[in-house]
């Protein structure tokens, strides 16, 4: 990142203004990897996200759910700027990662989508072979060793938990794998150029639930190396992967919790509606 | 906590819990009439009703099985969270408490069956009607506060439940006396030991009702609390917007 050498301002919350206390989860046993400070969103003249400040710990799973149009998505792609492809989309306050403002103007925009991975919820492999899909990112960087790039590609894969399953034919085209292991290929596309978060926006609405299960066990065993954020609008989801989760509504984080507190007893009331499956 | 058991999108699933609640409020009136009815027996020596309470346990230990057996049904198919969740966990509890119960009935009427061949006391075992008498409200409290959810009644119940306590032991006191004073009316005293037993644990069983009612009303487990603990912590409640 060009602001590599900048110091990184200290993870607290203190101080920094537009922090809600109520809002705000108690992870002071946590490390931060990310802080969200103040941000509105608008598409023109309307506001999809409102005053949101929260912090995604390190190397966990937050989860983010709430119902279609709620801002959860529009929140997720804040975090590698994927809006600034919306012409119309305007945004205040401040997100920092490892305590640098993403939104900075020399921020280096596809430095930071190296470092905030994401994967979408439908696979989207390159039409191209099982090897080169993994190789793609590197080869960018300028990375020719063929050596280097088989151990990469390998390393990605087993840590997909895919190499079993495709390690004898790298050389077929991504398309002909299952959608489950084609989103798994994603995944390992997305580790094997080392980012530092993963986002996750519904990696398993299109997935059967034996793949369903195996990305689960994935996003599991992934949060060792990386920072994981996940929206889903399956809450069972959400209860099972994640460590912390966040219900948003028309644009507000409405409450953000531990989410084994958030699913057995919620705080607000609109939360327990909400994933109880009542009209709030 | 307003009761909200009946605003599910899904029609079927409100009409799943209702159906449970009720099963739980009819298992809740066999039990009491069965410690009402083996309690009567006792001081009516009526053999004919002291059977048809040692009958009734079946009907009880089969609405154990069945509402168990909904339960698991319920979490299989809707996978219920917060109140829902705490509503179906609290239920489980609660039927179990609740055949302990007629276990504990059982037995009372089955010693009114010994007590029959026995002379009866001068009192008339008024210090077993006396207890009943304490041990029946409170299981009828326990069940209609579950009804109504209101879990203030739990502190109630472990208050009531600490003069439940008190009240054995003085009867203890007075039967070993008698069995010091008066040995040929060891076999019967040792009887109605066993009856001053059963409805003390009885008082135990309505005591834990009570503490599923603010697990699941409040979703705090209070169980070994003291009722000034109780009472703290149901009145900070702490939902800040409902």
């Amino acid at each position: 990142m060009n602001q590599a050498n900048t110091p990184a301002t200290p993870s607290v919350t203190a101080g920094i203004p537009n922090v809600d206390k109520r809002k705000q989860l108690n992870l002071r046993h946590e490390e931060i990897s990310m802080e969200v400070r103040g941000l509105n969103l608008f598409y023109g003249k309307d506001q999809a996200l409102k005053e949101i400040t929260m912090d995604i710990p390190n190397k966990r799973v937050t989860a983010f759910i709430g119902p279609s149009g709620c801002g959860k998505s529009t929140l997720l792609r804040c975090f590698n700027r994927m809006n600034d492809l919306i012409d119309i989309c305007r945004i205040e306050g401040e997100i920092r990662i490892d305590g640098e403002d993403i939104y900075h103007p020399s921020v280096d925009v596809p430095e930071l989508r190296r470092k905030v991975g994401m994967v979408f919820q439908k696979p989207n492999p390159f039409p191209k072979s099982i090897y080169e899909n993994i190789a793609y990112g590197l080869r960018l960087q300028g990375v020719k060793n063929r050596r280097k790039l088989d151990e990469v590609v390998e390393n990605s894969l087993r840590r997909a938990a895919l190499w079993d399953e495709v390690k004898d034919r790298l050389n077929d085209n991504a398309f002909g794998l299952s959608g489950g292991q084609q989103q798994r290929l994603v995944i390992a596309r997305a580790i094997a150029i080392e980012p530092e978060v993963i986002l996750l926006d519904e990696p398993c609405s299109a997935l059967d639930p034996i793949s369903t299960a195996k990305v689960e066990e994935l996003i599991i065993d992934l949060k060792e190396s990386y920072t994981i954020v996940i929206v889903t609008h399956n809450m069972q989801q959400a209860a099972r992967v994640s460590d912390f989760t966040a219900y948003m509504y028309l644009g507000e984080l409405i409450e953000y919790d531990d989410t084994a507190k958030l699913f057995t007893n919620p705080a607000k009331k609109a939360t327990e509606d909400y994933i109880t499956g009542r009209y709030g | 906590m307003e009761k909200h058991f009946d605003q599910h999108i899904s029609r079927q699933f409100n009409q799943e819990l209702e159906k449970l609640r009720q099963d739980v409020m009819a298992m809740g009136g066999l039990a009491e009439e069965m410690v009402e009815g083996s309690i009567r027996a006792v001081v009516e020596g009526d053999s004919d009703l002291a059977h048809r309470m040692i009958e009734l346990d079946d009907r009880v230990n089969t609405m154990e099985k069945d509402i168990d057996g909904y339960c698991t049904m319920i979490l299989a198919r809707r996978q219920p969270t917060a109140s829902d969740l705490r509503l179906v966990l609290a239920i489980i509890k609660t039927v179990n408490d609740l055949e302990r119960i007629g276990d504990e009935a059982e037995k009372i009427a089955k010693m009114a069956i010994r007590l029959i061949e026995s002379d009866r006391p001068r009192n008339n075992f008024r210090e077993l009607e006396n207890m009943a008498q304490t041990v029946r409200s409170m299981l009828h409290d326990a069940l209609d506060g579950f009804a109504r959810m209101v879990p203030e009644v739990a502190v109630a119940l472990v208050r009531e439940d600490e003069k439940v306590d008190a009240e054995y032991e003085a009867i203890l006191r007075q039967y070993y006396t008698y069995l010091v004073e008066e040995p040929r009316t060891t076999r019967r005293v040792l009887d109605c030991i066993w009856i001053a037993r059963s409805l003390e644990r009885i008082g135990d069983h309505a005591k834990n009702i009570g503490e599923y009612i603010i697990y699941l009303v409040e979703g705090k487990d209070l169980r070994h609390a003291s009722p000034e603990e109780m009472e703290k912590t149901i009145l900070q409640d702490d939902r800040n917007d409902s």
